[in-house]
């Protein structure tokens, strides 16, 4: 791959400056920082980083794949999370679920063609009582119905 | 140490301190099942099929992370643990694609033999395996491939890749089911840091890695393992050659943990580089030269004609007019016969083999300085080392299981000095890398000293109880500075002092060093001026601290020990001695000649000169392997006949009269002897080619035309034979070696054999202390000429390539020539990453890639030797060691330019 179509270096080595020196113990918060920086884990970046820190590639990939906060592909510019725990689950949020991934036509995990949304399933938002609940980036949508999902999602530009 | 007791299963047993439940219970024979455990690898507790109940403590326990305690009451097959087993495998066996019938590691996996212990069902979950087929990091790789639908999940490949072999190029990737092998971002396989080792492949407790070669063409239960030892470098691996008698064929290479020397581990050679066993290049049946083309012949006529011209030659023109060319590929017996042909039959000392071309420095210069030119300590001992002063050395890729201890010592806290002008591996992970210009190791070696003395960092009781010459030694070295070194060597001084302390006060400190040392005009003396070195800091004679040369072939410890060498016969006993002769002379039923003999690079000259007629050359290919190449053949060209006792058609091969079919490794009987001097058994495994014989029955059989009738049964009668006449070998036999090799000396049947040499008393008494003036190699950088050539060897291709390169794993990694460039250099003479470059020397020019990089200091540039078309060793300068006539392929004025 060359340089040139490489995303700018710049936040990368800022990056790695703030956390030196940067052992393995640090593998995690450097990825966050990366991930703060990018908006996700450009594979470019991160095999520059392992480069000039020395790091194992195969072991930053591990980490960076068995986390979910993690995201090696860019995410949407907004981030629709499904709860899935106990409470929304008996309140049908399996049935909210299945109405978002058919209105975005995405599966868990993924993000829309024209990077708009990106679909988490988290296993409790903490808002039981709102059951079942979604969240589209920092708002809080209760009592959702697989027919109220368009409207919610349809407000967002 | 005192043992701790315990008990396992209601008997008592004594286990080690610090042992782990699961590795006593092992060492007595009670088979506790594990999946994620290795012998060699950190516990992890991973795989829960090795939990054990403790009497007294609730829940079961894993046993290869629990450490053995006194009174501990241990059952490895209660109900409990039966049933948690059982549930555990049903588990696995619902992530596992069942597919025993088509699967190579039938009878040698471990999840289908617990399974069938502990009758786990198949079908108790659903199954959930991976789909089969979907892409991954081996698809497409000729060496190996992972398949994820047979993958437990174990970690191990990923841990022995990280831990062992430290190329971390495997991980775990995603979580829970969706968990598999991985690569980096899923880089196919080559592109990743794997060095193609396939460690990950033994280390697979089902079939979830293997060969890909191998599909097909054998379950693990229809091979039979034959225990050899590996035909690549001096380290001597055990090795198993998993055979198909119903194909006559290697069908994969394995090894175990725990043999000697290398505990189970295998470099890429050793693994993949066996194809070559099978080659359809393989010679079959004799060639005769009839003009310009050859004709098969029979033996008999061949074997006649041989016979014929070499009695003829020798009657005619003397003993200085043939020559031999032994093998250091080839068994200790087949050197000794060598030697024994070329003096009962030939009646000359013309005598060599390859070490002239890389170790006869090591040979000689040690002799001078010690008494005895080898290894002075044992590669089990390298992992104690406190200091490693690594120089002119490439361990990890040269001599990679000996890099793996290296490696070893490094995780046990270790420091490491590495003097190269290259970025190795080794030098990467240094305390210190002193990158110095090519050929001034000697004036970097006295700086050393001089500062030692001067600091009083040597070990004057040492000196005065076992050295001698010490006052001269020490007046030579006033001339060299730290300041005039770090000028002549290229490198800051700061370097060379903390260098010259951290030697000195290594508890113990250790000397490593291979063809970066011996291969220049210099290179006995370089040789000397590390013993020196080691003699100055007392840092000899002890367990893990010594001089120690890296043998780079098989057996070329074994060569030379068997007297394949033009001054001494079998044990280094000279041939000049009067009384050594008569010894020989009576065993072997004629007088020993007395003719000078020479080396290999001389018999080129003597070719050239007239002087010498008949070469006998077998298992060598000096048209390769010698410098200047062009010069060789054409010398060869003018010999009246040239026999080549060889495997493949060689480029020397190519120029002979007649060429008689060999057999290699897998295809007989004998020992080779490895750099730690351990005699070690190699095995018959499978049958040679066509009309193709072992070497020992051709050396006979040509011993028997020329007049000088020979005969053996099998090579355990010339081992024996040997063994009379040879001092450190006399306590060897094939029955004492079956298990495990012996290390030389072994004067008695009853001798342990001799870990590291030099105890208390050198070989020669007292250590010579030798005056070692520094001198610049043959030639040096010029306006026409500006950059310093040196060649070597690579990770994944051995010498001439010729073995190595018929590998498709192999050759698929590394399939062509290239050369190292400091990346200042090459913007300068205009080239970019994988130009094509075109290399010129005074003596020649190739086509090779062009790596840019800052792996080779600026001003050098760095090639291997290894492709045929595209030869470096053109370039080489046919500059000789003074002592030795050994080249100096180190260096040499070349230029580069884009092609």
């Amino acid at each position: 791959m060359s340089v040139s179509t490489m995303a700018p270096l710049e936040p990368a080595l800022k990056v790695i400056a703030d956390l030196a020196p940067v052992t393995e113990g640090r593998i995690i918060p450097l990825l966050q920082k990366l991930q703060e920086a990018y908006g996700y884990l450009p594979r470019d970046v991160v095999l520059e980083v392992v480069r000039r820190t020395g790091l194992p590639a195969s072991r930053v990939f591990g980490v960076a794949t068995f986390y979910s906060q993690f995201r090696l592909t860019p995410g949407g510019r907004h981030t629709v999370r499904c709860c899935r725990g106990t409470a929304c689950h008996v309140r049908g949020s399996k049935a909210v679920l299945s109405a978002v991934k058919s209105h975005l036509a995405i599966d868990d995990g993924e993000t829309t063609p024209d990077l708009k949304f990106s679909l988490e399933t988290v296993a409790c938002l903490g808002t039981c009582f709102l059951a079942p609940v979604i969240m589209v980036d920092n708002d809080y949508f209760g009592s959702m119905t697989p027919g109220g999902i368009k409207k919610v999602l349809d407000a967002y530009q | 140490m005192t043992t701790i007791k315990l008990t396992l299963n209601g008997r008592e047993v004594e286990a080690q301190p610090g042992q782990t439940i699961l590795q006593a219970a092992l060492d007595h024979n009670i088979d506790i099942p594990h999946l994620c455990h290795d012998p060699r690898l950190v516990p992890t507790g991973a795989c829960r099929l090795c939990l054990v109940e403790i009497k007294g403590q609730s829940g079961l326990h894993t046993s290869c992370t629990r450490l053995v305690e006194p009174g501990l009451a241990v059952e490895t097959e209660s109900p409990a643990v039966r049933a948690s087993r059982k549930n555990t495998l049903e588990l696995l066996l619902s992530e596992h694609r069942v597919a025993c019938t088509t699967c190579d590691a039938d009878g040698g996996c471990l999840l289908q033999d617990y399974a069938y212990r502990y009758q786990a069902a198949e079908s108790r979950f659903p199954n959930v395996a991976t789909p089969e087929g979907r892409p991954n990091y081996t698809s497409g790789n000729k060496g190996l491939e992972y398949d994820p639908s047979k993958c437990v999940r174990c970690h191990r490949c990923v841990r022995i890749c990280a831990e062992v072999v430290c190329a971390e190029a495997l991980t775990m990737k995603q979580r829970a089911l969706k968990s598999e092998v991985a690569t980096a971002f899923d880089l196919p396989l080559n592109d990743s840091t794997c060095e193609l080792c396939g460690q990950c492949i033994d280390a697979c407790p089902t079939g979830a890695l293997v060969a890909r070669a191998a599909k097909g063409l054998g379950r693990a239960k229809d091979l039979e393992k034959v225990r050899t030892t590996c035909t690549y470098c001096g380290v001597g691996c055990q090795m198993d050659l998993n055979v198909n008698r119903k194909l006559n064929r290697i069908v994969r290479v394995t090894s175990e943990p725990g043999c000697i020397p290398n505990d189970g581990n295998l470099c890429v050679k050793g693994r993949f580089g066996f194809d070559f066993v099978t080659s359809p290049e393989r010679l079959t049946t004799p060639l005769i030269r009839e003009g310009d083309r050859l004709r098969e012949a029979s033996w008999d006529e061949a074997l006649a004609l041989v016979g014929r011209r070499l009695r003829e030659i020798r009657d005619t023109h003397g003993p200085d007019s043939l020559a031999f060319l032994s093998s250091c590929r080839c068994t200790n017996e087949e050197n000794y016969l060598a030697q024994k042909v070329a003096r009962c039959a030939g009646g000359t000392n013309n005598i060599d083999q390859c070490a002239t071309t890389c170790h006869a420095p090591s040979v000689a210069g040690l002799a001078a300085v010690f008494g005895s030119g080898a290894m002075t300590n044992s590669i089990g001992e390298i992992k104690n080392i406190q200091t490693l002063f690594v120089i002119g050395c490439n361990a990890t890729e040269a001599h990679p299981i000996v890099g793996l201890e290296m490696k070893k010592a490094l995780r046990r806290g270790a420091k490491l000095i590495v003097v190269d002008p290259r970025k190795t591996w080794l030098a990467q992970h240094a305390d210190l890398h002193i990158q110095h210009r090519p050929g001034t190791d000697n004036f970097l070696i006295n700086a050393m000293m001089n500062y030692i003395i001067e600091n009083n960092l040597h070990d004057p009781a040492f000196i005065a109880d076992r050295c001698e010459q010490f006052d001269a030694y020490r007046e030579n070295l006033k001339e060299y500075s730290i300041d005039r070194a770090a000028e002549v060597c290229g490198i800051s001084p700061d370097l060379i002092r903390r260098a010259a302390e951290m030697y000195a006060k290594g508890t113990p400190s250790s000397i490593f060093y291979t063809l970066g040392i011996t291969e220049h005009t210099c290179g006995t003396e370089n040789v000397q001026n590390l013993g020196n070195l080691a003699m100055l800091c007392g840092q000899i004679g002890k367990e893990s601290s010594g001089v120690n040369p890296l043998r780079g072939q098989n057996n070329v410890q074994g060569g030379c020990d068997m007297g394949a060498i033009h001054s001494v016969l079998p044990g280094y006993q000279k041939v000049a001695d009067e009384a050594v002769r008569k010894k020989f002379a009576q065993a072997w039923g004629v007088e020993i000649p007395t003719n000078k003999g020479g080396r290999v690079t001389d018999f080129i000259e003597q070719a050239d000169s007239g002087l010498l007629r008949a070469f006998y050359c077998f298992g060598e290919d000096p048209a390769m392997s010698e410098p200047n190449q062009d010069h060789v053949v054409a010398c060869l060209k003018k010999l009246e006949f040239l026999v080549c006792q060889e495997i493949f058609m060689s480029e020397t091969a190519k120029l002979a009269h007649v060429i008689l079919p060999s057999t290699c490794f897998a295809e007989k009987d004998g020992t080779f002897s490895n750099t730690e001097r351990r005699v070690q058994r190699v095995r018959k495994a499978v049958d040679p080619p066509g009309l193709a014989r072992p070497d020992w029955q051709i050396l006979c059989q040509v011993a028997t035309a020329m007049g000088y009738p020979l005969h053996y049964n099998h090579p355990g009668e010339i081992f024996d034979e040997m063994a009379a006449l040879t001092p450190s070998y006399a306590g060897i036999s094939y029955a004492r070696i079956d298990q495990v090799g012996l290390q030389w000396p072994c004067p008695a049947k009853d001798h342990p054999g001799t870990r590291y040499l030099h105890e208390g008393r050198f070989t020669r008494g007292r250590g010579l202390f030798h005056v070692i003036k520094f001198r610049p190699p043959a030639e040096n950088p010029d306006r026409d000429y500006p950059l310093i050539l040196s060649t070597g060897r690579t990770l994944y291709h051995y010498n001439i390539g010729n073995m190595t390169r018929k590998s498709g794993a192999i050759d698929q990694k590394e399939p062509a020539n290239f050369v190292e460039i400091n990346s200042a250099d090459a913007a300068k003479f205009g080239l970019a990453a994988d130009d094509n470059a075109r290399i010129t020397t005074r003596r020649g020019s190739i086509v090779a890639a062009a790596r840019v990089g800052e792996r080779v200091r600026q001003g050098t540039i760095w090639m291997p030797f290894h492709f045929v078309e595209s030869s470096t060793n053109l370039l080489t300068n046919d500059a000789f060691d003074n002592i030795t006539r050994t080249a100096e392929y180190k260096c040499c004025a070349a230029r580069i330019e884009k092609a």
